[in-house]
C-alpha cells in the first residue's frame, strides 16, 4: 500500500502508519513501557514514605517485582520482535526450566531417569518444533496421546513397580501443563485468522498481557482491599476482594485493548474475562501443588517472584483455553 | 603448578553448572584463599565439579580433587582426571587398610597406607585446596554412607588445614551412577562450618562426627 503525496493528510498519514503490521506492536509495548515507568516511580515514592518495617517488606518485595518485569518484558519483547522462532525458543525454553522445577519437587525414582530424559530432551523440544513446522495435527495429540502411552511403557521397560501409578502419572501431569498447555501460547502464531495476516504475535502479547496483569492487579487489589479468603488452606493470599478487583479491570483492560486484536470490544471482553479465570486457577492449582510438597514457592530464580513456574502457572492453564476459543470461533 | 585452569575445565564447569543449576549456599563459612579440604557425599559424577565450580574463579586453580587411581587412571578419564582438573589419584582403600591395621604387624599395608596420606599432604603443599568424598565411592543417594579413615588421617597430619563438610542435594537425580544421559533437575550445595579433630576424639568418633556434619547439612523441605 502506497500514500500517494497528493492524497496526504494527517489523518490518512495516521492511519497509514497504524495499518503497518508492527504499529499495534509497538503501541502495545509502549503502553508495558510506560506502566513500567510509573510502577518504578510509585516504588520510590512508597519506599521513601514507608514506616514500619512489615511494610517496608511488603514494598522491597514489590520493587523486586517491578525490577524483574523490567527484566522478563525485554526478553519477552525481544523474542517477539525476533518472530516466530524467537518466541518458540522463549517459550520452549520457560517449559524446560518449569519442567525442571516441577520435577525437582515431585518425587522420582532412580528408574525413571531414562524416562526423565525422553521428557526433557524429546518430547519437549518435539513439541515445539511442531509449532515451528506448522504440523498442527501432531501438535494436539502428541503429548495427549503418545507421551500418554509413552511414558508408563517406558517406566515398566526400567523395572521397578514401586508407586508405579503415582510417578507415571505425576510425570505426564507434569508435561502436560508445563509442556502441553504452555505451548499453545506461542501456538497462536500458527493460527490462520481471516484478516489478521501477520499479525499474530500481537495476539500472543494480547494474552501474555492480559493474563500477567490479571495476575499483578489481583496482587494489588488483594493488598489493598482483601479480607476474605477464598481457599485458606491452599492460597492465604488469595482473597474474593482481590479476584474480583483483579478479574474486573484485567477484563476492562483486555476490552480496552480490542483495537490490538481480531475481537470486537466485547469479544475481547469475554476473551479476558476467560484469560484471567483461567489465570486464576491455574495460579490456585500450582499452589495446591505446592502446599502438599511443603514449599512456597518452586525456586527462587526470579527476584521477588519466586520461580519460573510461579510467574507462569496462570498463562499455562490460560494459554490452552484461549487458544482453542480463537481457534473455534475465528479461524474458519 | 600455575594458576592456570585448563580451558576444558571453565567449559565443563559451566556446563555443570548450568545442568545443575546449582543454588549454593555458604552455611557455615564463606569463601577464603586458605588452604581447606572439603569433604562432601558421593553420588555422580558431576559432584566434583558442582562444588568446584561453586568456588570462586580464583580459588580454583588452587583446589583439586582427590580421585580414586583405579577408575581414573587410563585414556581418557585419565586425561580428564590428571591435565584437566589436577586431580590427586590415590589408591583406594589403602588409607582404610592401614587404619584396620595400625596395630597389626603387617608392615606393608601400614606404609602403603600412610603413603597415600603422604601423598596428598605433599599434593596439597603450602597452598593447594582439596576436594574429598570420604565415602570413598558413589552412593545411591538416599543415605550418606560411612566414612573411609583417609579423613581422620589426613586431618591428624595437616592440622592447619580447614575441614569444610558439603552436602550436595539432588546430584543422584541429574546423574546416577551407571548413568551417561543426565536429567536437568536443579541441585543444592551447602558449605558447612568447618570442623578439626579435638584432642581426646579418636578416629571413630571423629568420622561419625564428620558424617554427621555433613548429613546435617540436609535440608529439611525447601526453604
Amino acid at each position: 500500500m502506497m500514500l500517494a503525496v497528493q492524497d496526504y493528510t494527517p489523518r490518512r498519514y495516521i492511519e497509514f502508519v497504524w495499518n503497518k503490521p508492527d504499529a499495534r506492536l509497538l503501541t502495545l509495548f509502549g503502553g508495558v513501557l510506560a506502566l513500567l515507568i510509573v510502577a518504578s516511580i510509585v516504588g520510590v515514592i512508597l519506599k521513601k514514605s514507608a514506616e514500619s518495617e512489615s511494610s517496608r517488606r511488603v514494598i522491597d518485595n514489590l520493587n523486586a517485582r517491578t525490577r524483574a518485569w523490567w527484566k522478563m518484558s525485554a526478553i519477552f519483547a525481544l523474542t517477539l520482535v525476533v518472530g516466530k522462532n524467537g518466541s518458540l525458543i522463549l517459550f520452549a525454553s520457560l517449559s524446560f526450566l518449569a519442567l525442571r522445577e516441577y520435577i525437582t519437587l515431585v518425587p522420582t525414582r532412580r528408574g525413571d531417569h531414562r524416562t526423565l530424559f525422553w521428557t526433557f530432551f524429546i518430547i519437549t523440544p518435539l513439541q515445539y518444533f511442531l509449532i515451528g513446522i506448522d504440523w498442527y495435527g501432531l501438535f494436539a495429540i502428541l503429548i495427549p496421546a503418545f507421551a500418554f502411552v509413552f511414558i508408563p511403557a517406558r517406566i515398566a521397560l526400567a523395572g521397578d513397580t514401586e508407586h508405579f501409578l503415582e510417578r507415571a502419572a505425576k510425570i505426564q501431569f507434569g508435561l502436560m501443563i508445563c509442556a502441553y498447555c504452555l505451548s499453545h501460547a506461542p501456538a497462536l502464531l500458527i493460527l490462520k485468522i481471516p484478516n489478521y495476516e501477520g499479525r499474530d504475535s500481537v495476539l500472543l502479547l494480547y494474552l501474555v498481557l492480559v493474563d500477567q496483569m490479571s495476575d499483578v492487579l489481583q496482587y494489588v487489589w488483594g493488598k489493598l482491599l482483601g479480607q476474605h479468603k477464598i481457599a485458606p488452606n491452599v492460597s492465604p493470599n488469595k482473597t474474593w476482594e482481590g479476584f474480583v478487583g483483579g478479574v474486573a479491570t484485567a477484563t476492562l483492560l483486555g476490552a480496552f485493548l480490542s483495537w490490538a486484536t481480531p475481537f470486537t470490544r466485547w469479544q475481547s471482553a469475554v476473551m479476558s474475562l476467560a484469560i484471567t479465570i483461567m489465570g486464576f486457577l491455574g495460579g490456585l492449582v500450582m499452589s495446591a501443588i505446592k502446599r502438599d510438597a511443603g514449599v512456597k514457592d518452586f525456586s527462587a530464580v526470579i527476584e521477588g517472584h519466586g520461580g519460573i513456574l510461579d510467574r507462569i502457572d496462570s498463562l499455562c492453564f490460560a494459554a490452552p483455553v484461549f487458544f482453542h476459543l480463537v481457534r473455534y470461533f475465528f479461524v474458519r | 603448578m600455575s594458576d592456570k585452569i585448563h580451558p576444558l575445565a571453565r567449559i565443563i564447569a559451566a556446563f555443570a553448572r548450568g545442568l545443575s543449576g546449582v543454588q549454593v549456599r555458604w552455611q557455615g563459612c564463606v569463601p577464603e584463599p586458605r588452604q581447606r579440604i572439603y569433604f562432601a557425599n558421593h553420588t555422580s559424577h558431576l559432584d566434583f565439579v558442582v562444588l568446584w565450580s561453586a568456588l570462586p574463579v580464583e580459588l580454583r586453580a588452587r583446589t583439586r580433587p582427590v580421585a580414586a587411581k583405579d577408575y581414573w587412571q587410563a585414556g581418557f578419564r585419565s586425561f580428564l582426571a590428571q591435565r584437566v582438573f589436577r586431580a590427586v589419584l590415590v589408591e583406594r582403600g589403602a588409607a582404610a587398610r592401614s587404619a584396620r591395621d595400625e596395630h597389626s604387624e603387617d608392615e606393608h599395608s601400614h606404609t602403603k597406607g600412610f603413603a597415600v596420606i603422604d601423598q596428598l599432604a605433599e599434593a596439597m603443599g603450602e597452598r593447594d585446596s582439596l576436594i574429598f568424598f570420604p565415602e570413598g565411592t558413589r552412593c545411591a543417594g538416599e543415605t550418606v554412607g560411612e566414612f573411609k579413615s583417609g579423613l581422620y588421617h589426613l586431618a591428624k597430619r595437616r592440622p592447619d588445614v580447614e575441614l569444610i563438610p558439603a552436602y550436595l542435594e539432588n546430584l543422584n537425580r541429574i546423574l546416577p551412577k551407571g548413568e551417561i544421559l543426565p536429567v536437568p533437575l536443579v541441585s543444592v550445595l551447602t558449605f558447612g562450618s568447618p570442623i578439626r579433630v579435638e584432642g581426646n576424639e579418636n578416629k571413630h568418633e571423629f568420622l561419625a562426627r564428620s558424617r554427621a556434619a555433613v548429613l546435617s547439612l540436609r535440608r529439611k523441605g525447601n526453604e
